[in-house]
């Protein structure tokens, strides 16, 4: 069957190569891509003149004309064009994401920590939690607190009043505080206290690494951080009054106004993915063998500084990478702020824009650029990350 | 200060004990019913205030809502009036008569009643082949599979859309709704996403740069957007894609957008099944003079996907919950059914919207609690293989 070359290599038949095989079969895949791009391209050009749709990006200049709900930036309606609708869009997805970001890392961090509690009313309340919201569609849970609790509130003349607060089923009215001169020594001199503070931390490490015994730190880092801040506020004199939210007959103006498609969005977003940081912390500090715990405890060192320098260093390895998927998550679920119509990137461009001009394919492709975007870099900096921290093996 | 084994350290050594610690008492309590709840509620002072914490916010919690699903809840009515509150009965619950009343709306949408037996047919085929993939010790599964994932879907689409040759009228996606197309989409999603992400796997993993590259920027692009721009895509450019004359309908696109977003998922999952079956059975394969194909199909997929089955379900039941983001794109399912009821006039009261909500909360709640007690079923039996004895 086989002959052998003049190279000694035995000779097959060129069906059976593998080099020319594997040349083959990525030349058929190119070829029938290609053909799929060309097809769909020629459909799309025939499509869109059909339905005078125009094509390019020229609409991005164009005035936007409709309005926006809530806008961090500059925005008329009258004066705007598309791609500051785009940018207010953009921004309040990010505000979303910041504060959702926060605030379910601090409620998933504590559910978490509660679910390896000793304590077994706590345990059990915490695994409840997860269980149950984790197997909920977060469309629904959006939908039952928009729908069901904020705009089951009050109306807008009986609102709920508290200390110059209103609240009713059009939002969250609060006074806005507004500070006079000398606010910005008051801040110098807090970032002065914060840098202090940091400094004296170390010299604190250094001190315990070369006597042993460790100066008190907790005392004087509050002292350093809110002193020279609270010192500049009394000396300086600043004046600060609240903009208080008025009452109209059918409507409040003026204070600060929080949204409740805002908040039922980043209420929502922050009870959902608190669930799933809750998971990836508990098995994190799991993960951290007894062994740790026991080796710390047999040199002597307390409770709380075993969890501080023994076990969470090692427990962040694991769940960092979890946890920036949960963030990733977190901005990706914000999408879903169209179907409670929180004025968001999705709602304002692949929405409002998408409908006003009928460029389908433009502004699809913009929405899914900035998702990509941030998700890719987000992947990129924690790849870096993983393999910085990662265990250095023999 | 005279014992010679400390000695020797050194003066600044303050740190190091020189006394023996004194004994603890013993414990006054070590076994029954006092000593348990002293263990798990009350070890310490600070234990003992989060116990009260934690008892305070459940009973902030739990007793409304024991109250509203059951105690103060309307269970017999024909339309609003039965659930208003009356000066007689100021607290109003959960109004379940209207639970009652729709909910065969629920379940079929605005599917012709006639033809309503087929849904349930569908539905008791599907019920089937689920029961047969997922028991693992069940007979012929092989079997199952090519029932599951060939027969099912094309009976089913006779059977729902209809097939005027056999004798079925044609039922338009439009008149589809409710659970059956909740259904529709996870099961199109489950179906479709397997073998196109076992195939993106193998892709990923393969030795030619082309197809790796091909795979691995169609993987990481759908993963890197959200379920809802690639649902937009599928449904407003789509249509532009293809010929006017074949221009699918609504439903048709989100499944594509669904089934597309599923796929890789299932392809991540699968390629972690396959990084665990050691480089050996691969050389094994190889060594049994098993081409590519013979190799993967007879010796690493059986493996892989078996050690995947736990990952495999929970992606499941992630698809199940985004299968109600088909919503915003307009297609008629399930959350989207009692999103029209709820506001009916018929039973519109302020409850309604609540007791809507909460049907589907404990609708999602029981399937996906089910598929995860399956999977951790699943891995925990799998766990037992690998800690039996060596020997």
């Amino acid at each position: 069957m086989e002959r052998k070359s003049a190279s000694g290599k035995p000779q097959v038949s060129l069906l059976y190569d593998r080099k020319v095989r594997s040349i083959a079969i990525q030349t058929l895949l190119c070829v029938v891509i290609l053909f799929l791009v060309y097809a769909a391209a020629t459909n799309a050009v025939d499509n869109l003149a059909r339905a005078k749709i125009a094509s390019g990006f020229g609409f991005w200049n164009n005035i936007a004309g409709f309005d926006i709900s809530q806008t961090l930036i500059e925005y008329s309606s009258s004066a705007s064009t598309y791609g500051q609708a785009f940018w207010v869009g953009l921004w309040n997805t990010l505000l979303v994401g910041a504060i959702g970001i926060v605030g379910a890392t601090v409620i998933g961090f504590i559910v978490g920590i509660a679910r390896l509690s000793r304590n077994l009313l706590v345990r059990r309340a915490a695994s409840g939690y997860v269980e149950i919201v984790r197997n909920i569609p977060l469309l629904l849970q959006l939908l039952f607190w928009y729908n069901a609790v904020l705009k089951a509130l009050p109306e807008m003349s009986n609102s709920l009043v508290v200390v110059g607060a209103y609240l009713n089923n059009r939002g969250l009215f609060l006074p806005k505080p507004a500070f006079g001169d000398g606010i910005g020594q008051v801040l110098i001199a807090l970032a002065v206290g914060i840098a202090a503070a940091i400094a004296w931390r170390w010299f604190a490490n250094r001190r315990q690494a070369a006597t042993g015994k460790r100066p008190p730190v907790l005392l004087v880092t509050l002292v350093l951080v809110f002193g020279p801040a609270i010192l500049a506020f009394m000396i300086m004199n600043v004046q600060v009054h609240f903009d208080l939210p008025q009452s109209g007959r059918f409507n409040i103006r003026g204070g600060l106004e929080v949204l409740p498609e805002f908040a039922a969005l980043t209420f929502g977003l922050v009870i959902y993915t608190a669930a799933f940081i809750a998971e990836a912390v508990r098995a994190g500090i799991s993960s951290v063998s007894r062994g740790q715990t026991e080796a710390a405890l047999a040199l002597g060192l307390r409770p709380r500084f075993i969890l501080r320098l023994v076990v969470v260093p090692q427990a962040m390895r694991v769940i960092i990478p979890p946890l920036t998927n949960q963030y990733l998550n977190l901005v990706k679920n914000s999408t879903l702020a169209v179907a409670i119509g929180y004025p968001d990137l999705v709602q304002v461009f692949t929405g409002t824009v998408l409908n006003l001009t009928g460029q389908a394919v433009e502004v699809v492709a913009i929405t899914m650029a900035v998702y990509l975007t941030i998700s890719l870099t987000t992947s990129l900096l924690m790849n870096w990350y993983n393999a910085r921290i990662a265990l250095v093996e023999r | 200060m005279a014992d010679p084994a400390t000695a020797s350290l050194p003066v600044g050594a303050a740190y190091i004990r020189r006394e023996p610690v004194p004994a603890r008492p013993p414990p006054l309590l070590v076994s029954g019913p006092l000593a348990w709840l002293r263990r798990n509620f009350f070890a310490s002072v600070p234990d003992t205030l989060l116990t009260i914490l934690g008892a305070v916010i459940l009973y902030w919690i739990i007793p409304p809502i024991v109250d509203f699903l059951l105690l103060d809840a309307t269970w017999t009515g024909a339309d609003r009036e039965a659930c208003l509150a009356t000066p007689e009965r100021p607290e109003v619950g959960a109004c379940w008569p209207f639970v009652r009343d729709r909910f065969a709306y629920f379940i079929y949408g605005s599917y012709p009643i006639p033809e309503r037996w087929r849904v349930d047919a569908f539905f008791a085929l599907l019920a089937a082949g689920i029961f047969w993939m997922l028991w693992l010790d069940a007979p012929a599964r092989g079997l199952g599979a090519v029932y599951f994932f060939i027969v099912l879907p094309i009976v089913s689409v006779f059977l729902l859309s209809g097939a005027p040759s056999l004798g079925l009228a044609k039922v338009d996606t439009a008149l589809w709704g409710g659970l059956m197309v909740t259904v529709v989409v996870a099961t199109v999603g489950i179906v479709v996403s397997l073998p196109i992400g076992i195939a993106l796997a193998l892709g990923r993993r393969s030795k030619m740069p082309l197809v790796r590259l091909l795979c691995v920027i169609f993987i990481e692009f759908v993963r890197g957007v959200p379920l809802i721009t690639v649902l937009f895509m599928a449904s407003v450019m789509l249509p532009l894609f293809v010929p006017e004359t074949y221009s699918p309908d609504k439903l048709v696109r989100a499944l594509v957008g669904v089934a597309l977003f599923s796929s890789a998922y299932m392809a991540e999952v699968v390629r972690a099944g396959l990084q665990a079956i050691p480089r050996g059975q691969y050389e094994a394969a190889t060594a049994l003079a098993l081409g590519y194909w013979r190799g993967m199909g007879l010796v690493i997929l059986p493996q892989a996907l078996r050690i995947t089955i736990p990952n495999i379900v929970n992606s499941y039941i992630a698809l199940f919950k985004d299968t109600t983001l088909v919503f915003v794109v307009g297609i008629f399912d399930f959350l989207r059914a009692i999103e029209v009821a709820r506001i009916d006039p018929k039973w519109a009261t302020p409850v309604t919207s609540t007791t809507g909500y909460a049907f589907a909360a404990i609708f999602y709640f029981v399937v996906c609690y089910a598929m995860s007690r399956y999977a951790t079923g699943v891995e925990r039996r799998l766990a037992a293989g690998a800690r039996r004895g060596v020997v």
